[in-house]
């Protein structure tokens, strides 16, 4: 069953085109790449699967509802660039961060009223979460005071706290060193035996070699399957990989 | 100073004092990291405007002040709202705009009104009875809000598109925070004046943001370092016969270097309340 499905999707800001009549599907447990320039449409397309924006016209279905019924099953992992790094916040307050207060329902006490500190049970639960990232030591810590690839661990801890089934994230390893990058990647492969990933990244040469999938997006889409169709991607820079990729997907259509 | 204690007018001013400083701490955090403190300096400059209405309509000041700067406040969170990158310019339209309607109200109003300077920088030692009830009320509800809504306001200021995404509401987070700005804003105008007020809102809240681990933290310390700011203050005024709003923002403003000129010499985020 393909979870993310979107049939003749256009969108425009004002008169301005953005996306032109997208057809692709996710399927369930997949790892898909969205890739393309920057003005291509990439973060539009995220925007419409997550319910942020309605297309003009088309049909999007994520999990056989709308993007707007399934956002409870969405966990997103938003592009770090625009991080406070001043607020004085924890890893555990990140991670928690607009979950569900869990608490025992026989024993309400002052902090379910005024909750300002976690319980027991919801401390465990982002512990839990946290691990699975190797972040785990780092609760108590202030985010600022993390690296970049370190912070990012930490996003994809807070989107994965609410048990999603489909997971996306928006250039997750930009501005991040190149260790930092394939530690986030490895984990992101590890996750996609549980979880359906949606990942739209830059970085062509590493996401091939994760990646399922990868859907070139400008304006129009065009889908590659990696599985039946892997690609030698030459050594080089992301923008020599990108015209590579443009000449034998448009061939390839 | 011991002696002072005696006057009822040096009581009003120590309870308002102390009441203004608790609910400018924790509104003061909350406009720092929403980064609202140019918008917080609008509406409390527009709030002239609300502050002449009263005068020349003979209606109690401190409302014709709130329905201003309320006003002002939901105008400017409307219009930020949908047009997010011209709103630095809609918030300066709207401080001379208030300001301006302040001194034209000043002007049709027959005799001199020597009130209005002490909106201007402040009259603590004029505080009243009923000004402090307003205060009162205005604690209570800031404080108790933050408690209650604590995680609510917390991912909202720290994310705000990733708290719509989990189902918090959002505009209705961000207007209430800019509403009580507001209001913290005209009760606190009476204890240091509109000019000063968004110092006694940003100063302490900046050296406890350097050092608090949560913004819960932060909200505190930012009342208990205002309650001592305005009780030195207070305590240099008396003794020296000075402005009283001034002395607390000079007072906060040296303190503030001092922080500033400790943590260059002694290395930064030592270690961070949590």
């Amino acid at each position: 069953m393909s979870l993310v499905h979107l049939e003749s999707v256009s969108f425009s800001y004002g008169r301005q085109l953005v996306l032109k009549n997208i057809e692709f599907d996710v399927e369930d447990g997949e790892f898909t790449a969205i890739i393309g320039p920057n003005g291509g449409g990439k973060s539009t397309l995220l925007k419409l699967i997550l319910g942020i924006l309605e297309p003009d016209r088309g049909r999007i279905e994520v999990m056989g509802k709308t993007p707007l019924q399934a956002r409870g099953e969405i966990g997103y992992v938003p592009q770090n660039t625009n991080v406070n790094l001043e607020f004085p916040i924890t890893v555990l307050d990140v991670v928690m961060m607009g979950n569900r207060r869990k608490h025992r329902p026989s024993s309400l006490g002052l902090w379910d009223i005024f909750p300002i500190r976690y319980n027991d049970i919801e401390k465990k639960c982002a512990y839990t979460t946290l691990e699975k990232v190797g972040m785990h030591r780092y609760m108590k810590k202030r985010i600022g005071e993390l690296s970049g690839g370190e912070r990012q661990r930490v996003m994809i801890a807070r989107a994965l706290c609410s048990h999603p089934k489909l997971l996306i994230l928006d250039e997750p390893t930009s501005s991040i060193d190149m260790d930092g990058q394939k530690l986030i990647y490895s984990l992101l492969e590890e996750l996609s035996g549980e979880l359906t990933i949606l990942v739209v990244s830059h970085d062509l040469s590493v996401i091939t070699e994760y990646a399922d999938k990868v859907i070139y997006i400008n304006t129009e889409s065009y889908v590659h399957n990696l599985d039946e169709n892997p690609i030698n991607m030459p050594i080089g820079d992301g923008h020599f990989c990108e015209v590579e990729m443009m000449q034998m997907l448009g061939e390839k259509r | 100073m011991i002696d002072a204690l005696g006057y009822t007018f040096i009581q009003n001013a120590l309870i308002a004092g102390i009441l203004v400083s608790i609910t400018a701490g924790i509104m003061g955090s909350l406009i720092v990291v929403n980064r609202m403190v140019f918008l917080t300096g609008g509406v409390a400059h527009s709030s002239y405007g609300g502050i002449g209405a009263a005068i020349y309509f003979g209606i109690p000041i401190f409302l014709g002040a709130s329905i201003f700067a309320v006003a002002s406040a939901l105008l400017i969170a409307w219009f930020s709202i949908r047009h997010r990158e011209r709103t630095d310019t809609f918030i300066g339209l709207v401080w001379s705009a208030g300001m301006a309607m302040g001194v034209i109200f000043t002007d049709l109003t027959p005799g001199y009104n020597s009130d209005l300077m002490s909106y201007l920088f402040g009259s603590i030692l004029a505080v009243e009875k009923d000004d402090i009830v307003m205060m009162a009320i205005l604690t209570v509800i800031v404080v108790l809000s933050v408690h209650i809504w604590y995680r609510e306001i917390l991912a909202v200021s720290y994310d705000r598109e990733y708290a719509s995404l989990r189902g918090i509401p959002d505009k209705k987070i961000y207007t209430a925070i800019l509403v009580l700005a507001s209001l913290t804003v005209v009760v606190a105008i009476k204890v240091v004046g509109l000019i000063l007020v968004i110092a006694l809102m940003s100063v302490p809240t900046y050296i406890s943001e350097r050092i608090s681990g949560s913004l819960y933290s932060m909200m505190m310390l930012s009342a208990l370092l205002s309650v001592l700011f305005t009780i030195g203050g207070l305590i240099l005024s008396y003794r020296f016969d000075l402005t009283s709003g001034a002395c607390i923002i000079l007072l906060s403003t040296v303190a503030m270097a001092l922080f500033t000129i400790a943590e260059k010499i002694f290395g930064k985020r030592g270690s961070s309340i949590s």
